[in-house]
């Protein structure tokens, strides 16, 4: 499995996608910290490309680099390795590189302004959110053979957990205001992995106008310490099942 | 050296793999035969794990080859695309090959020479033409001296020359003890190569017999019963 590491690492390393995606980001947390003067509005506005952003760029890196490689992933399953292997090998050396270009991209400049400890907890988000949603990729370009199809599913799962999701629980919410509602909103906030780790981030920052609905009651709930480590499970969850399910279909795949 | 019994694989509702009982031993030469969709290239990718059927058994030396993968050190397959990764080297996918199977003290470089494999080394796969691909896919086919060696459409696409050079290897490697199984279209394959001809047709084995040695005494019979066999399944012969 280090070989196919190894491999998928250098071939992503050469495609020169990753160093777009570490320029792009550099550029957007470089400007956004340069301009505000406010660190907690800076902080606020980074946070907001985090959660928005990296998920929408983990699937389609992940999902592009899937069905360009299949040839590749063909071509040594036809050799003696075994298909797990060569799931995680791909699925690790995308996660990887995408979190070291976030690493570049948007904690050392944190890190270099001075923002301390915040910076750590945005790479814990960031490192999370890559995890997540290129299990998703992955999941869905196994499952979709079709290149467009595929590439569709996932800007509509993007568009469901980063934008919809919240509108559509407020909605819930505000209809069924009579009723106590309190469980069902924090089942509601454990079911989408970017408000979750939106809450996580919150948590502890403790920033409360950002917290959404789903954060508010979550927190109302838990408490602030409580709250970050059951968030934090939840994450694991969402980080594990996903790629779990991708595996599994990728060894009863046909080729 | 292989051995499936009743494997079943199906593609929607149109197409079902279907095999009861089939085996190869070492030192010959099969040849799989059929129209466009008869399923050959699904049963020799159920060998190589590639395809996960339904049902049934395949084993090779006496292993079940299901979820498994190290029973691949002794096959090497040459595609009918030759699908390689279009950013790497020539040198790279060797190298790669090298890595990933068993170590080996020495190699079979005589096809690789043969077809001027050291003079692209430094070029990626995606400048290769479609036949010098295929002709790099021959070379590492051969380059391991495995005990079966699984070749989809070998010649289409090669030159007469390189498909003479194949041929040549192909019959060598078979002395040597190896088991080729093969898939073509063209009828004089058949009775230039193999020692057996397995007919398919809607995946299911329709003739299974000894193929015919030599084209200048059998060549005639041979053909007149391929074209039979098109023509009473109702798909015109194209070669």
């Amino acid at each position: 499995m280090r070989k196919i590491i190894k491999y998928f690492f250098g071939d992503i390393i050469r495609s020169k996608w990753i160093i777009v995606y570490t320029v792009m980001l550099l550029v957007f947390s470089a400007g956004i910290i340069y301009f505000s003067r406010d660190e907690q509005k800076a902080l606020l506005s980074l946070l907001n490309i985090v959660m928005y952003l990296i998920p929408l760029l983990s699937m389609i890196f992940g999902s592009v680099y899937y069905y360009n490689s299949r040839e590749f992933i063909e071509m040594l399953l036809t050799q003696p390795v075994k298909r797990s292997s060569v799931f995680y090998g791909q699925y690790f050396s995308l996660a990887l590189t995408q979190m070291f270009g976030f690493i570049a991209g948007i904690v050392l400049p944190l890190l270099v302004f001075n923002f301390g400890l915040n910076s750590i907890f945005l790479m814990t988000a960031g490192t999370f959110l890559i995890f997540i949603f290129t299990g998703f990729a992955l999941l869905i370009s196994i499952l979709v053979n079709d290149k467009i199809k595929g590439i569709g599913i996932l800007i509509t799962v993007w568009l469901l957990f980063a934008v919809f999701y919240d509108g559509i629980v407020l909605f819930m919410f505000y209809y069924f205001a009579d009723y106590p509602l309190e469980k069902a909103t924090i089942i509601a906030s454990t079911l989408n992995p970017v408000d979750i780790t939106r809450t996580m981030m919150m948590l502890r920052l403790d920033i409360s106008a950002m917290f959404g609905y789903t954060g508010a009651s979550f927190k109302k709930y838990f408490g602030s310490k409580a709250g970050y480590y059951v968030s934090l499970f939840i994450l694991h969850m969402w980080m594990i099942i996903p790629a779990m399910i991708a595996r599994r279909k990728f060894n009863k795949k046909n080729f | 050296m292989i051995r499936i019994e009743n494997l079943e694989k199906s593609y929607g509702k149109s197409f079902t793999l279907n095999v009861d009982r089939l085996e190869f031993g070492k030192g010959s030469v099969v040849t799989l035969m059929g129209p466009n969709g008869s399923g050959k290239t699904t049963l020799l990718k159920s060998i190589l794990g590639l395809v996960i059927p339904e049902k049934g058994t395949i084993t090779v030396n006496g292993e079940n080859i299901s979820g498994q993968c190290k029973y691949r050190n002794s096959i090497c397959y040459m595609p009918q695309s030759s699908p390689y990764p279009p950013n790497l080297k020539v040198k790279e996918i060797i190298s790669i090959t090298k890595d990933i199977r068993k170590k080996q003290d020495n190699y079979d470089y005589e096809l690789f020479e043969l077809f001027g494999m050291p003079n692209i080394l430094e070029k990626r796969s995606g400048a290769l033409s479609q036949g010098t691909r295929q002709r790099l896919s021959a070379s590492l086919a051969f380059m391991f001296g495995s005990d079966i060696i699984v070749l989809d459409e070998p010649t289409a696409g090669l030159d007469p020359y390189s498909s003479g050079v194949l041929k040549t290897k192909i019959l060598k490697v078979k002395k040597e003890g190896k088991l080729i199984l093969l898939t073509t279209h063209i009828v004089n394959e058949v009775s230039e190569l193999s020692d057996r001809l397995v007919f398919m047709l809607d995946g299911r084995i329709k003739v299974d017999r000894e193929a015919f040695r030599s084209v200048n005494e059998n060549g005639k019979e041979f053909r007149e019963m391929v074209s039979k066999l098109f023509k009473e399944n109702g798909v015109a012969q194209n070669n």
